[in-house]
């Protein structure tokens, strides 16, 4: 039997206007890298935030046996207690939404990652999807968490229940890595799932950066020395003219010289290269509004 | 591109200015037709690109009013070009550039519309009654299990009051435990107003009531067994309770020590329990919908019930933490308790609130 390919992460969505965008799945080590990169700076920041509520009651001289007593030192004190209380809730649970809430769609994890969350299918991603997709997160990780440990730690002490808990919730846990677009629980739930984000920089249009386009020295190729090549082999022509130096324009160059029988002048790959890339381009987009499509050399 | 980038710079800038447009005529009559498409179009694009960018990092405030009403124009002008470019050019870049640039456009206009702010005001405005409504049928079996679960707690401790202490989370100091007289049940229900610390309390009560509540919706993940199991749990606890009251005959007075926060607390986990049971009905029995479509549907109609839920826990815990303890005697907590009971059902059942435009 052949061995399978991995899967593509590659997707499709298409927006309400009817166009097909491209998306790249993020990869499962990528989500993994994200989380832990949010659950220490969630870490941090409790931390910090207890720290800082420590500093400020010793500022006012308050000592925690005091809490029972009555009188104006226990109120600032049980006020404290109520401030940590709700900002140790916060960060647990508000963390995620807030940040996935805003336009990058993404947590600083994944925003380190290059990652962020969409929609699934032509919906928009709503405020709902966020909420729900974060609020399963408490069976997905920290329960999971609990069970697991406590099956570890207790050792060959622990009974049936004990793991059959901890079987159940990695059933949860590992729920990624049974699908093929990597869903985790909540992105089930919500309709969502992470994809990456890049962003890239615009290239010089060849056409006008090619100096040589018009000038005396270009070659002409007759149709014949461009029916060769298809759009595969163009593709990768551009590439090789965009970021090809030295090496790799001369041997593109001398295979292109030696398929179609025509030399060219040392010294002149790019300018050759330029001019071949640009009529065979031309050639084959005449070809593409006339409906007539030819994807690589071996196409009739 | 070190030695393309001033040239572009250069050509993008004559192409603003009139004065040098003679020489972009020239490189336009050089260029193919799909470079001219897109030299065409450029400028549009770099402007999406421009105001994409600054809406990206946070900066809403630097855009300016023109360019976030031509944001949506921008956009289609963007999807459009790619359309068409696919048809007619052979240029990667540009197809790889101008599908980056759509994406991240359609990641932003058909991105969550409301921020938390406005997402709330709708939710508060009649949201949160219309996702509680269209969870009907769900509350209703999560109402029958609780009752189911109330009942089987009593009759299972009144057969064999052993279950009462399988069904009990037991503290080791409780002193609500079968056999115990009179006096001890009265005193757990009365005469606690001295305590201090009672906002920690509340606090403490609405953190670990929101985490449970939160378990509950997430288990219907699970086809939403756990979630009816917690539910009937739960219930069987009070259930078991009344029991042990019921025999020293404070029955009365141990409905009103719960009821007080216990109208909202219960209310609060049975919406919980129906959002979890939602989820589970809607993945167990799709309908025509694949499963992963209506698992997502539920998903968000219930969100909005759970959000509702760890606010009415607030609510809860506050009762719980202060009037419980502050009200102490029986008609008075009746009182606090049955008018929150009437609140909620009204404010989710018969109130309508404005924006029922869907």
């Amino acid at each position: 039997m052949a061995r399978r390919e991995p899967r593509s992460r590659n997707r499709m969505v298409i927006t309400p206007e009817g166009v097909a965008l491209p998306l790249v799945l993020a990869t499962r080590g990528a989500r993994a890298a994200a989380l832990l990169i949010d659950l220490a700076l969630i870490g941090a920041a409790m931390i910090a935030t207890t720290f800082t509520l420590i500093w400020i009651a010793g500022g006012i001289g308050l000592k925690l046996q005091e809490i029972e007593a009555n009188g104006p030192k226990a109120r600032a004190l049980q006020a404290l207690v109520i401030v940590w209380i709700i900002a140790m809730f916060l960060f647990r649970n508000a963390w995620f939404l807030f940040f996935e809430l805003g336009p990058r769609g993404a947590t600083p994890g994944k925003r380190v990652t290059g990652i962020r969350i969409a929609a699934r299918g032509t919906e928009r991603l709503t405020t709902e999807a966020v909420i729900a997709r974060n609020i399963i997160r408490d069976i997905e990780l920290f329960m999971p968490i609990v069970f697991i440990g406590g099956a570890v730690a207790a050792g060959s002490d622990t009974d049936f229940a004990g793991w059959a808990g901890a079987v159940w919730c990695a059933i949860f846990m590992l729920f990624p890595f049974f699908n093929r677009d990597a869903l985790r629980c909540g992105d089930v739930i919500a309709g969502t799932w992470v994809v990456e984000a890049q962003r890239r920089k615009l290239g010089q249009a060849l056409s006008v950066s090619a100096p040589v386009a018009a000038s005396d020295q270009a070659f002409t190729f007759a149709p014949q020395e461009l029916a060769v090549y298809g759009e595969y082999e163009l593709q990768t022509l551009e590439r090789v003219l965009r970021d090809g130096r030295g090496t790799a324009l001369d041997d593109v160059a001398d295979a292109i010289s030696r398929k179609i029988g025509r030399p060219y002048p040392t010294g002149a790959e790019r300018v050759f290269l330029e001019s071949y890339y640009l009529q065979l381009r031309a050639q084959l987009e005449q070809g593409l509004r006339l409906g007539k499509r030819k994807a690589d050399k071996y196409a009739a | 591109m070190s030695e393309a980038a001033p040239s572009l710079l250069g050509r993008l800038g004559g192409w603003f200015s009139p004065a040098a447009s003679a020489e972009i005529a020239a490189a336009e009559d050089a260029a193919l037709r799909s470079d001219r498409f897109r030299l065409e179009r450029e400028g549009e694009w770099k402007r999406l690109e421009a105001i994409v960018t600054r809406i990206e990092k946070g900066r809403l405030r630097g855009i300016s009013d023109e360019d976030l009403l031509a944001l949506p124009a921008l956009y289609r002008t963007a999807v459009s070009s790619l359309a068409v470019a696919r048809e007619t050019s052979l240029d990667a870049e540009t197809l790889e550039w101008l599908e980056g640039l759509t994406r991240r456009a359609w990641f932003i206009v058909y991105g969550p519309r409301a921020g938390l702010g406005d997402w709330l005001m709708r939710f508060f405005g009649g949201g949160w009654g219309e996702s509680v409504r269209a969870l009907k049928q769900d509350i209703l079996i999560a109402f029958a299990l609780m009752v189911a679960g109330t009942i089987a707690g009593w009759l299972l401790v009144a057969s064999d009051p052993d279950w009462y202490y399988a069904l009990m989370p037991g503290g080791m100091g409780d002193a609500r435990v079968p056999g115990a007289s009179r006096a001890v049940l009265m005193g757990t229900l009365f005469g606690q107003q001295d305590q201090h610390g009672l906002a920690v309390f509340a606090a403490y009560l609405f953190s670990n009531n929101a985490q449970v509540s939160i378990l509950a919706f997430a288990l219907g993940f699970a086809f939403g067994l756990p979630s009816a199991m917690l539910l009937i749990q739960n219930t069987a606890i009070l259930g078991a309770l009344l029991w042990l009251y019921h025999g020293q005959g404070l029955t009365l007075e141990l409905v009103g020590w719960l009821s007080i926060h216990g109208t909202t607390e219960l209310f609060a986990i049975m919406l919980a329990g129906a959002a979890g049971l939602h989820i589970g009905r809607a993945m167990a029995f799709p309908g025509d919908a694949a499963v992963l479509d209506a698992a997502a549907a539920a998903g968000r109609r219930s969100a909005q019930v759970m959000v509702g839920v760890v606010l009415m826990l607030i609510v809860a815990g506050l009762l719980e933490g202060f009037g419980r303890q502050l009200v102490d005697n029986t008609a008075g907590r009746l009182i606090v308790g049955g008018f929150m009971l009437v609140f909620w059902t009204g404010y989710f059942f018969v109130w309508r609130g404005r924006g029922q435009s869907s």
